[in-house]
């Protein structure tokens, strides 16, 4: 099953003010590996050759963390979504 | 003027509503804050809940609260690509009162506990995220929610905010933050399938469960469990790695998923499911040298954001309700001096120290460290072990004298016998 798929699944209430931010793109440019890119459950962190930078897809983020601490250079402003939004779990 | 509660609990979680519930019977003024449209709706585990400590935040709740199954089998396999090694242990003990364990879903079961602690006359705010802590010099004075006029004044606040503990981490508590080595990124999938397929694929009789941990293959090798649990009309398909070897080999936890659950061992204990959700969550699982400082001046922190978690014996939600049962009972004694200094907080690390919380911690302290540095347990053994059995199970007229000899060999020509007797000695050190 594709991940977009499952993702499609759950429940979001999607707030217009994204809470995931790169502190500094240039640090992604010259980064070794981009663990961002593939740790993150969701893959909410795509790079973009062409452009050179990340795409931060945070609509389909799962809050778990994940990317604030696997990036090697501490360069996510992680913040939990507004009180209410974000993924609401029916299952849980 | 800013509100004024005695105590402010951040997070509606096990820790967090075990404190509450604890606090108000006791007729404490408590406000919990919760991010999540209701207690439960940001909230992940495995699934297993623990009967014993949770009667002593609510006895006797398997009567009304709302559980899945209650566990009667627990199945362990060591996978290798095409094959499984497999132990378990069944009981009909384990099928009646008292009982031992359930199957549960969060989202459901931790809406109910929140009930329980506004029954007993705590006031809970959901949709509400706590961005900082107030502070008087150094003393925890209360929080800052992220809501018009949100600042709540405080006597003590307890920080039960979950593995991902930027709370905990901001107030200075956990001074050298959190390494990838430990934390475990999980994901889980609920898989709908009608009761009666459940019961019998799992051989189950009605209404009982059955949890599998996976461990070798299911993993892809790296430091971690894979587990399958049975819900009433779901099953909970999860694994979880140490972050740290997920970027060391660059694997997506959503690409393990699916590679487990395309293993010729779990394939047909799925098929015709219908995937429901979709979750990724945080463990922490450092242990007992991971544990941050657990109080301070006005302050105490529980649960996940202290670490508690046994990964050995997917242990967690116990640790948690019985961390926010000593928060309270720490609190109602400072209450009597009306003195929340540390000092007088202390008694919280102590009453854990003296439970099985920190003493099972403790036991285990060695355990994250040694196998992250030692992952051949998790790679090697289960395929040695795993060859072992298909050479001694296979009948080809070998004598089986002749077929130990060549386990032997195949084993001691990837581990030496030294190695073999280091590995086994430091086994034992670590988890005996």
């Amino acid at each position: 099953m594709r991940l977009e798929d499952k993702l499609f699944l759950n429940r979001y209430q999607t707030d217009k003010h994204p809470h995931l931010r790169i502190k500094d793109r240039e640090v992604c440019r010259h980064c070794d590996g981009r663990p961002c890119t593939f740790i993150c459950p969701a893959r909410v962190y795509v790079w973009n050759e062409g452009e050179e930078r990340i795409e931060t897809a945070y609509e389909g983020c799962v809050e778990c963390g994940t990317c604030r601490y696997g990036c090697a250079h501490d360069n996510i402003d992680w913040r939990y979504p507004r009180g209410g939004f974000g993924i609401l779990y029916k299952y849980g | 003027m800013a509100l004024r509660f005695e105590v402010v609990i951040v997070g509606a979680g096990p820790a967090g509503l075990a404190a509450a519930i604890t606090l108000a019977r006791a007729g404490v003024e408590v406000i919990i804050f919760e991010r999540g449209e209701h207690p439960g709706s940001k909230n992940v585990m495995g699934g297993v809940l623990y009967r014993h400590p949770t009667e002593t935040i609510v006895p006797r709740f398997y009567q009304e609260a709302p559980l899945e199954r209650p566990v009667v089998e627990q199945r362990l396999w060591l996978l290798t690509d095409e094959a499984a090694l497999t132990l378990g242990y069944k009981s009909m003990t384990f099928a009646g009162e008292p009982y031992n364990a359930f199957t549960v879903l969060r989202a459901r079961f931790d809406r109910w506990l929140a009930e329980q602690a506004v029954a007993a006359g705590a006031l809970l705010i959901n949709e509400t995220v706590v961005e900082d802590l107030l502070w008087e010099k150094d003393r925890v004075v209360g929080v800052r929610a992220g809501r018009a006029e949100g600042d709540v004044r405080a006597e003590v606040v307890i920080l039960a905010e979950g593995a991902n503990s930027l709370l905990t981490q901001k107030a200075g508590l956990k001074k050298d933050g959190i390494n990838t080595n430990q934390l475990a990124v999980a994901v889980k999938e609920i898989i709908a399938l009608p009761r009666e397929k459940i019961e019998d694929r799992f051989n189950l009789e009605e209404g009982q469960g059955c949890t599998i941990e996976l461990l070798g293959d299911a993993t892809k090798g790296m430091m971690g469990t894979a587990f399958i649990y049975t819900n009433k009309d779901s099953l909970s398909v999860g694994v979880g790695v140490l972050l740290s070897s997920l970027v060391r080999r660059r694997l997506n936890p959503n690409d393990l998923l699916e590679h487990l659950k395309s293993h010729p061992m779990v394939r047909r204990l799925l098929t015709g499911g219908e995937s429901k959700e979709y979750q990724g969550h945080l463990i922490p699982e450092g242990g007992y040298r991971a544990i941050p400082k657990l109080y301070g001046n006005g302050v105490l922190v529980a649960g996940d954001a202290a670490m508690l978690v046994n990964g050995i014996h997917r242990e967690g939600s116990n640790l948690a309700m019985t961390s926010g049962l000593l928060a309270a009972k720490t609190i109602l004694a400072a209450r009597e001096k009306g003195d929340y200094s540390a000092a007088n907080l202390a008694p919280y690390r102590e009453m854990l120290a003296e439970s099985f919380v920190l003493q099972d911690l403790q036991k285990y302290q060695r355990a994250p460290f040694f196998f992250d540095q030692n992952p051949h347990f998790f790679t090697l053994y289960p395929q040695l072990l795993s060859r072992a059995a298909r050479e001694f199970l296979t009948v080809d007229n070998v004598p089986k004298g002749e077929k130990q000899k060549r386990i032997w060999r195949e084993i001691t020509a990837e581990r030496s016998r030294i190695q073999l007797a280091g590995d086994l000695y430091h086994f034992w050190r670590v988890m005996g």
